[in-house]
């Protein structure tokens, strides 16, 4: 779609982007290209002499047990923020949807923990999970269970999920709850005059027509895990205990940051850059759907 | 509802009442951390009703800090931190409402592909060029500055897309009438199209907001000056090692700080926090 009527000038357009397109480039084209150009490079350990090694560094990562194994702990680590965040907010969107009084109470109530910095996130339940002081770990050894996520890499790996999952609930309750509404009531009716019951009808033709819904946050949920849940691993795990929770954002982070290496860390940043630029077109392409829908 | 079934409503509310709990509960122990001696927190398990420390505790934070981990005022760091949540969305606002402005009522040569450099943009984020963007902000002396801090996080494609997306749906008379009328492509934008985007700026800024004050790892990486960090960061610089190590109830108060105006933002300004959600995503 473009507009008939525009406006000519032969300066003014480029004055009003100079602005943008002066920062993406500085702060986003210049640094991407650096890091591919790094990414190509061995330094030596004081930064003093490098040596363009090629496809090295790459070939290095994939031989890299560290690396694989950080591919797989995302892997787990989004499946399961995606499918617990997405479960319950459906969940609660649901009963929300079904109830009439109060429902704009809950919403509010519900909402919020978006707000939330993922960092902070990750302290609080870090703080009621404290191996010797927290409430939980309290409870859990009245049950026996023996809870100590700075020593057991699984149980690490349930804190941030549960952390992450948490301040996601609000984000996708909102887009459910939304879904949700905008299902014609016509159709809910029809099926309960057919005799379907509440569970029956939720499942063939509630669930159906949310389907672009889900997959919209199943994607954009994947992404959070990936990006976005950097600062609930480094305020709590650190990728700790024995890398059981370094995803490969953290990785990148740590190999650069802490470990000061450079051709390696670029290496990942490139092959995360083409990670993020799947995910946007599966976002992208999903969009298209949406609108003929 | 099509049918009444009172034990499904029940449910429905005890789910709802239970999800609601959850949400809270976390916050809440904070809350009650927060108010008590560190001493009281340290007994296992610790008290669940609030203490009586809680000017103390608030008082601490906001004029020292802590006193084993991070020593930076969190009054400081709400300033820091609310300059960055401010900073953020309104130049983004700014510099993306002129671009879209550009790319929707002007034809030029490099139109396009401007469009595309700012649509790969979303394929950039920070996460993924760290070091070497740190880089550019070394050389560029912007380390331990408001502009370091904020000016990298401003460049957005979401918000130029929204602002171009709400400018298509502007209907074309209004251009035509501005032009018979012979006012010049600025004053058209400053008297037609500005008081047009106020909702779609309003929603912009609530989403923006929330995105700057809880930026994480950039202010981690560029601040090295405690008279700099945010609020986010000195929480996590208050963390100095294992559990009882730590000052927990001076944490907590500052998390709490951390907390409330994002949060005060997004339940004040509901409707345009769920607004700007819905559709900086389309």
């Amino acid at each position: 779609m473009e507009k008939r009527v525009v406006f000519r000038s032969a300066w003014l357009p480029y004055a009003l982007v100079a602005p943008q397109i002066a920062i993406t480039v500085v702060f986003f084209f210049w640094p991407a290209a650096q890091a591919v150009w790094y990414s190509f490079q061995l330094q030596d350990a004081f930064g003093l002499k490098t040596q363009f090694v090629g496809l090295q560094n790459f070939a290095a990562l994939f031989k890299d047990g560290n690396y694989l194994d950080s591919f797989r702990v995302t892997a787990v680590f989004s499946a399961l923020v995606a499918f617990i965040g997405i479960a319950i907010s459906l969940l609660l969107a649901a009963m929300a949807d079904r109830v009439l009084r109060g429902a704009l109470a809950y919403k509010t109530l519900l909402v919020w923990p978006y707000a939330v910095a993922p960092a902070v996130a990750g302290v609080l339940w870090a703080f009621l999970f404290a191996p010797s002081i927290g409430i939980v770990t309290y409870v859990l050894k009245g049950f026996g269970v023996d809870w100590n996520w700075i020593l057991d890499g699984d149980q690490a790996m349930l804190l941030i999920v549960i952390a992450s999952v948490w301040k996601q609930i609000s984000y996708n309750f909102l887009f459910f709850l939304a879904g949700l509404q905008s299902i014609p009531r016509s159709l809910i009716e029809a099926a309960a005059i057919d005799g379907a019951g509440p569970t029956r009808r939720f499942w063939t033709v509630v669930f159906p027509l949310l389907s672009p819904t889900t997959f919209f946050l199943l994607v954009v949920n994947v992404v959070y895990a990936f990006f976005d849940t950097f600062g609930v691993i480094d305020a709590t795990t650190q990728g700790g205990p024995a890398q059981a929770t370094q995803i490969l954002v953290y990785k990148v982070y740590h190999d650069g940051v802490k470990a000061a290496d450079l051709g390696s860390s670029s290496a990942q940043s490139v092959i995360l850059m083409f990670i993020v630029i799947a995910l946007t077109v599966v976002q992208f392409r999903f969009i298209e759907r949406k609108v003929q829908y | 509802m099509v049918e009444n079934r009172p034990g499904l409503t029940f449910f429905a509310h005890a789910v709802l009442v239970a999800g609601v709990l959850l949400v809270a509960f976390p916050v809440y122990v904070t809350f009650v951390a927060s108010t008590h001696t560190l001493e009281a927190i340290l007994q296992v398990p610790m008290p669940l009703w609030p203490g009586d420390r809680f000017w103390e505790n608030y008082t601490q934070v906001l004029t020292a800090g802590s006193t084993k981990g991070s020593k930076a005022a969190a009054a400081t760091m709400l300033v820091n931190s609310t300059v960055m949540a401010l900073v953020i969305p309104l130049g983004k606002i700014t510099i993306s409402i002129l671009s879209a402005f550009a790319i929707v009522y002007f034809r030029f040569p490099l139109r396009m592909f401007i469009f595309w450099m700012i649509f790969v943009t979303l394929m950039l984020p920070v996460e993924v060029r760290i070091i070497p963007t740190f880089k550019v902000i070394a050389d560029l002396g912007m380390l331990n500055s408001y502009a370091g801090l904020t000016v990298p996080l401003i460049a957005s494609a979401t918000a130029t897309f929204l602002f171009r997306q709400f400018f298509m749906t502007v209907p074309d008379e209004l251009a035509e009438a501005a032009r018979v009328d012979g006012a010049s492509p600025m004053r058209f934008f400053r008297d037609v199209l500005l008081p047009l985007s106020k909702t779609t700026m309003a929603a912009l800024f609530v989403i923006q907001f929330i995105y700057g004050w809880n930026q994480y790892l950039w202010p981690l990486l560029i601040t090295t000056d405690e008279s700099m960090y945010t609020t986010v960061i000195g929480i996590k610089r208050m963390i100095v090692g294992g559990d009882a190590t730590n000052e927990w109830n001076l944490i907590m108060a500052t998390a709490i700080l951390a907390m409330l105006p994002p949060a005060l933002v997004v339940l004040l300004m509901q409707k345009w926090f769920v607004k700007g959600l819905v559709e900086t995503e389309k």
